[in-house]
């Protein structure tokens, strides 16, 4: 595997740990009604959306860098 | 003699030498680490109910942190592509970028590891009666110590053996965290506490001997960071005095790149485990 597939990984790994972020998040707002959760959870979610951006923007970059 | 299969790719394997070490290397890494995150797994849910400690870690220094290491695994990336593309000055920016990244988490961390060695808890006897105390400390002389109240804590073996801690309130029905309690990182202001001395039986620091938590927590934080730094001296090389293979054989130098790149990818691979299990379940 290439660093260019690792990186794939890397990036889906990354998406997954907004994921739960945002959703610990959420919890903890429901918990304990502090902004500063709230703000968190909002922060995870545009990450998470800008992971995928970037994902994209990889993809195509190193569209001719082989994956093995 | 010239080595071989350090650009060309072996006809049975389809990877280059190096690539295939970095990667059996790998494999034993995630025993090792894989092995120490069952032990983590089995000493929590081996713990008596609700004596678990929680939020005791800085989850924004800790998201912090997590931030550096991604742009880390981009830039170290970008690197690499930089040189397939046979930019070269691109390569030393993303690979300057990347080391300064593993600084500042280094960083980071050491403040983190100073808040908890800098944590006491100090048991006391006046009399009869014996008292719990734990708090960050704010000085210490030969009469007197002085510890400013944390409004989380870990409570030794002593001082439950003395009737103080998680398992007592488990008894009492007040295990349960209070929300407001442990709604926001911030210790609660209290009033310093000052304890004499000659009351005080025995001080102990938040260092791994004071719990198992922290003893896993150490391990496992202790031995990625000297992944980090192992990774940062290896990247250091190839920024300095490795740099130089460029000129007589570019296409090997690309692929130290790619190798020390797939190392620093498992280290931030881990660290996104480790984050998530530490400071936030």
């Amino acid at each position: 595997m290439s660093l260019k597939a690792f990186h794939i990984v890397f990036i889906l790994a990354t998406f997954a740990l907004a994921a739960f972020l945002a959703v610990w998040f959420f919890q903890e707002y429901a918990r304990t009604q502090l902004n500063s959760h709230l703000v968190g959870a909002w922060s995870a979610v545009g990450s998470g959306l800008l992971i995928l951006v970037y994902g994209r923007f990889f993809l195509k970059k190193l569209k001719s860098i082989r994956y093995l | 003699m010239e080595i071989p299969y350090t650009v060309k790719e072996r006809k049975d394997t389809g990877l280059y030498n190096a690539k295939l070490g970095i990667w059996l290397f790998l494999a034993s890494e995630v025993m090792l680490f894989g092995a120490l995150f069952s032990a983590y797994i089995l000493l929590r849910v081996g713990a008596t109910p609700g004596t678990w400690p929680h939020g005791l870690l800085n989850v924004p220094l800790g998201t912090l942190n997590t931030i550096v290491l991604i742009i880390s695994s981009v830039t170290v990336v970008m690197a690499w592509a930089s040189l397939k593309m046979k930019q070269f000055g691109k390569w030393r920016m993303y690979q300057g970028a990347t080391l300064v990244c593993a600084l500042i988490f280094l960083v980071i961390k050491s403040f983190e590891y100073n808040d908890k060695l800098t944590h006491y808890e100090v048991i006391s006897k006046v009399g009869d009666k014996y008292q719990v105390h734990d708090g960050h400390l704010i000085s210490e002389d030969k009469d007197k110590v002085v510890l400013e109240p944390s409004a989380h804590r870990i409570y030794t073996s002593r001082a439950i053996a003395l009737g103080f801690g998680p398992v007592a309130e488990v008894a009492h029905g007040k295990a349960d965290h209070d929300p407001k309690a442990h709604a926001d990182h911030a210790p609660a202001k209290h009033e310093l506490v000052t304890i004499q001395r000659s009351t005080i039986e025995r001080m102990q620091n938040y260092a791994p001997k004071h719990h198992a938590y922290l003893a896993i927590y150490f391990t496992l934080t202790g031995l990625h960071a000297l992944h980090v730094i192992g990774g940062a001296l290896v990247m250091g090389y190839l920024f300095g005095p490795g740099a130089k293979m460029w000129k007589t054989d570019p296409e090997r130098f690309t692929n130290r790149i790619e190798v020390s790149g797939l190392f620093w990818h498992f280290v931030d691979l881990v660290w996104i485990f480790l984050f998530p299990i530490l400071y936030l379940l």
